[in-house]
């Protein structure tokens, strides 16, 4: 009888809405508090900006909140308030660093923590025009390749003369109207859904036995001409551009998804090799390359380097952290910004860093969740991709910072001084919440469009 | 499809364990070694600001920090500065520190496990973090007579407690002011260091335990000892003591100081060799014993190891590896390639007097927390027993033999019996010889050993002499010791 009762339970299909948000009000009490704690220790009171600083986040996170509740009610609780919480806590953070260059006199203009928020604003005010234009991913796919063309030019628009701007180093940036773009950040997002458009198609062409060799299905020699022009397109970016980080993301992105949708390892271990190469060259090759990996190598040869300042500021951290201003955040070159995992580092210690990665694995993991639970391989896809680019920038940025790997110029998710970052991240997290939707929705009986239809549509036209 | 996520997931999974591993490893494993950079400056600024405990001499601070109402909140201060500087060493932000104040950094700015506690207390108490005191076993009488014997002379001494190793005096001139490395006016700490580092003199450097110098017919003692130690010898044994010691496989003899034979003998004893410091008769006793001998006789009162940890950049001293029969000769009244610090010449004497029980040399007496709690408090520690009591017994005899009727006379103290040896050792017809004189007292109870050296007295050549220029000044800081 047992057996009987418990091999027929009911999944019922809940919103969660009400989790989420009281694990908003966690987010925004802890954001807020940090606010608070930063005032309180470095100027001795609760700063006048609390308010403003306290009903923004709340506000923000309440609108997206409530957009999901009528629009996407059975998005994945977590991802939300996990990226309020890491949004809330950067701009404590870069408000922390603002203090701390005005007490050694070296502030650059108005302080970063309002702008942040200002941009924070239109970060959400892009999650609520996804969250309600987009209202099913799948329709994406008929734009793969203008998405696809989209993202390459806004690859190359940084090397457009009078465009470009190269900003600590790397040319990745472009300036109009007075004002910095870091293009890549919305080009992650367009190439996502091209490759994954792309590879929805041409799955099966792909899949088809090849060679064995050494027990693995090698593809075959011809089909290899999609993973050798992502090849060049990221060395491109690599050489042109000088950004190993975008390189490795965008080439990245595009194996997990081809391996994804083919099934077969070998497409890693080619791409995987041809990366290396590639990689191995441009450190033969270019200089900026190689002193990267000298860098990395023997942080502590240059007086006054970016990666031994930040290392540094971590070892006096400590396991349990200096405490919100009591740091010397500022110490460390760009502590707002590229090395603001840094600075968390050394006020809120090991273990506030640790928190910190358990909350970005967090959305990962929810992201790869949603690519398990979604029910057509585009939106499978589209999340796979949206979630590994997540890993894989935390992973190059945070591991560039901390000395695992060479550091390169990828802003850290949510929390770096930067607004064309922020508002692609809420972006990726509205994608992604509009297919968990779709993933954890009951389905219903009429059953919407197949998979093979829009293949063909997509093909005919 | 699925599996294929489900193994990225975990790929995804490993990425970020892989930060976490990375930062736990260098924030909680490398974070001391990172912190104690040199380089350092977020640290040294914060340490800058930490009211550091005092190096107490007795209850006197020798080192202590004020309040201060510049950028940083204390000032460290010197208390007769040059004179203690070789052990306080110097605390400056952009050179680094010496001395005690590097080697008990931890100790004195309370940021050692062993305060871990009280560190604790004061954070939950919102209280600022204070520093320990380390409190040195120096004699401050002492230490002031060492200094001001030394006077504008280039040289060293140390005094040690035979029947401890406690430090109880090491100075060595010329000296430095430390204040003027921690001040807080980067312009004139820059400039006081660049006087520092170029001065020819060398007055950063520590004389008495971080520079060697061939110890000349004081290492005689060593030689006695491995010939006593041997049992083929006594005091009253004669030896062959010429003027001139033919060496084999050489033409250039071993001639003694005087050109003279032993005391008027061809056949001088052990004592009357030691009385008048016969290079001939020591270098036959060296010839016949062997440099094996001498090398671990010399072994058993330090020679080879690295004494006093409390100091940086200690050096060792040595005796020469596989000398020949010339170079044994030369080796066996000190000269040849024999380097010893002022430090272990004292530990030479200081072993003698304690029944032939060298102690391990010590200068940090205790270690408290500011609430005055004792942290640690050093034991003393035998090194080895060098000599048996008897041979040691025998080496004080002919010691007191020397300053009563030798050429140790003028470290004699009336009242008191002084067993002491001199040197005067050669290097080159250029550079002035090595003045040294080691001795304890009394000779009965040895309360204090001494050796001084003096590398360069700005006199006539011949005036050189351990006897003249060393020992009146080891006779003052034995005085000091002794309360006379």
């Amino acid at each position: 009888m047992s057996i009987a009762s418990t091999s027929v339970i009911q999944i019922i299909p809940r919103t969660r809405r009400g989790v989420e948000l009281l694990l908003l009000i966690i987010a925004v009490g802890v954001s807020v508090a940090a606010y608070v704690n930063i005032g309180v220790t470095v100027q001795n009171e609760v700063p006048a900006s609390t308010g403003y600083y306290a009903a923004g986040i709340a506000l923000l996170a309440v609108i997206a909140h409530l957009a999901l509740r009528f629009r996407a009610p059975y998005a994945d609780p977590v991802i939300l308030p996990c990226a309020v919480l890491l949004n809330g806590l950067g701009v404590a953070m870069i408000h922390r660093v603002d203090l701390g260059l005005t007490a050694i006199g070296r502030t650059k203009g108005v302080p970063f923590a309002p702008q942040q928020i200002t941009w924070t604003a239109v970060g959400v005010v892009g999650f609520l025009a996804v969250i309600i234009v987009i209202r099913d991913h799948r329709r994406l796919q008929a734009f793969t390749y203008s998405l696809g063309l989209a993202g390459l030019i806004l690859l190359v628009l940084p090397l457009v003369p009078g465009l470009g701007a190269n900003v600590n180093g790397a040319p990745i940036w472009i300036r109009v109207a007075g004002m910095s773009f870091q293009p890549g950040e919305f080009a992650k997002v367009c190439l996502v859904i091209f490759f994954a458009g792309y590879l929805v198609v041409k799955r099966d062409v792909l899949t088809l036995a090849g060679r064995r060799f050494l027990g693995l299905d090698l593809p075959r020699a011809r089909d290899l001409g999609p993973i050798l022009i992502a090849w060049l397109a990221s060395l491109g970016v690599l050489v042109f551009e000088s950004d190993l980080g975008s390189s490795l993301l965008f080439f990245g992105l595009f194996l997990f998804l081809l391996y994804v949708s083919t099934e077969r390892a070998g497409w890693l271990i080619i791409g995987g090799l041809l990366f290396a190469g590639g990689a191995y060259f441009a450190y033969m090759a270019f200089g900026h390359v190689h002193r990267r990996v000298t860098d990395w190598l023997d942080p502590w040869a240059i007086d006054g380097g970016q990666v031994k300042l930040g290392l540094m500021g971590q070892a006096w951290g400590g396991i349990l952290g200096r405490g919100l201003g009591q740091g010397h955040p500022e110490a460390t070159l760009y502590a707002n910004s590229d090395m603001i995992i840094s600075s968390m580092a050394e006020e809120l210690g090991l273990t506030g860093l640790i928190a910190i990665i358990l909350i970005y694995t967090l959305i990962i993991e929810r992201g790869l969740r949603t690519a398990l639970g979604c029910r057509d391989i585009f939106g499978k896809l589209i999340a796979t991709g949206l979630a590994m680019s997540f890993a894989l920038q935390v992973f190059v940025i945070v591991g560039g910072v901390t000395g695992l790997i060479p550091l390169t110029g990828l802003a850290t998710p949510f929390m770096a001084l930067g607004g064309t970052s922020l508002v692609a991240n809420w972006a990726i997290i509205a994608l992604l919440l509009r297919i968990s939707d779709q993933a954890r929705r009951p389905q219903t009986p009429a059953a919407p469009v197949s998979d093979e239809t829009i293949a063909l549509a997509v093909q005919k036209a | 499809m699925n599996s294929a996520i489900r193994r990225l997931a975990v790929a995804a999974m490993i990425l970020m364990l892989a930060l976490m591993a990375n930062s736990t490893y260098l924030q909680a494993f490398r974070a001391n070694e990172i912190n104690g950079r040199n380089d350092n400056n977020r640290v040294r600024d914060s340490q800058f600001s930490v009211n550091r405990g005092p190096i107490l001499i007795g209850s006197t601070p020798v080192a202590q920090s004020k309040p201060s109402d510049d950028r940083f909140k204390f000032q460290r201060t010197y208390a007769n500065g040059p004179v203690y500087a070789p052990l306080t060493g110097f605390y400056s932000y952009r050179y680094g520190r010496g001395g005690i104040e590097l080697t008990m950094n931890s100790e004195l700015n309370g940021s050692d496990p062993s305060m871990a506690f009280r560190r604790i207390i004061d954070v939950i108490s919102n209280r600022p973090q204070q520093g320990g005191s380390v409190t040195l076993t120096l004699n401050a009488a002492a230490q002031q007579a060492a200094y001001s014997g030394l006077g504008k002379k280039t040289g060293a001494v140390v005094a040690l407690e035979p029947k401890t190793g406690r430090v109880l005096a090491m100075a060595t001139t010329p000296s430095y002011d430390p204040n003027r490395l921690a001040s807080h006016d980067n312009a004139k700490v820059d400039a006081a260091w660049k006087d520092l580092t170029e001065d020819k003199t060398r007055p950063l450097s520590n004389r008495a335990a971080q520079e060697l110098y061939p110890p000349g017919s004081t290492f005689k003692l060593v030689t006695a000892a491995a010939a006593l130690s041997s049992g083929k010898y006594t005091p009253d044994t004669k030896v062959n003591s010429p003027a001139e010691l033919p060496l084999p496989q050489t033409t250039v003899p071993l001639v003694n100081e005087d050109g003279k034979n032993c005391g008027g003998s061809n056949n001088a004893t052990l004592t009357i060799a030691l009385r008048y410091s016969c290079n001939t008769a020591y270098g036959s006793v060296g010839l016949a014993l062997g440099p094996d001998a001498l090398r671990e006789q010399a072994a058993k009162f330090g020679f080879g190891s690295r004494p006093l940890a409390e100091l940086p950049s200690v050096a060792t001293s040595q005796f020469p590896g596989d000398p020949n029969e010339p170079q044994t000769a030369q080796s066996a009244i000190g000269q040849f390639d024999v380097r010893a610090t002022p430090l272990q010449m004292a530990m030479v004497a200081a072993g003698i007097a304690n029944k032939g029980e060298v102690m391990k040399p010590y200068l940090v007496q205790s270690v408290k927390t500011p609430d005055l709690k004792t942290v640690s408090e050093t034991k003393p520690e035998s090194l080895h027993q060098a000599v048996t009591p008897q041979v040691a017994a025998q080496l004080t005899t002919m010691m007191i033999d020397v300053v009563n009727n030798g050429t140790g006379k003028p470290g004699r103290i009336s009242g008191v019996q002084v067993a002491g040896k001199t040197g005067t050792a050669q290097t080159s017809k250029e550079r002035p010889p090595f003045a040294w004189f080691v001795a304890f007292a009394p000779a009965e109870d040895p309360k204090v050993a001494v050796a001084v050296m003096i590398e360069d007295a700005n006199v006539a050549r011949n005036d050189i002499a351990g006897g003249t220029l060393a020992a009146p000044i080891a006779k003052k800081v034995m005085e000091a010791v002794l309360g006379q």
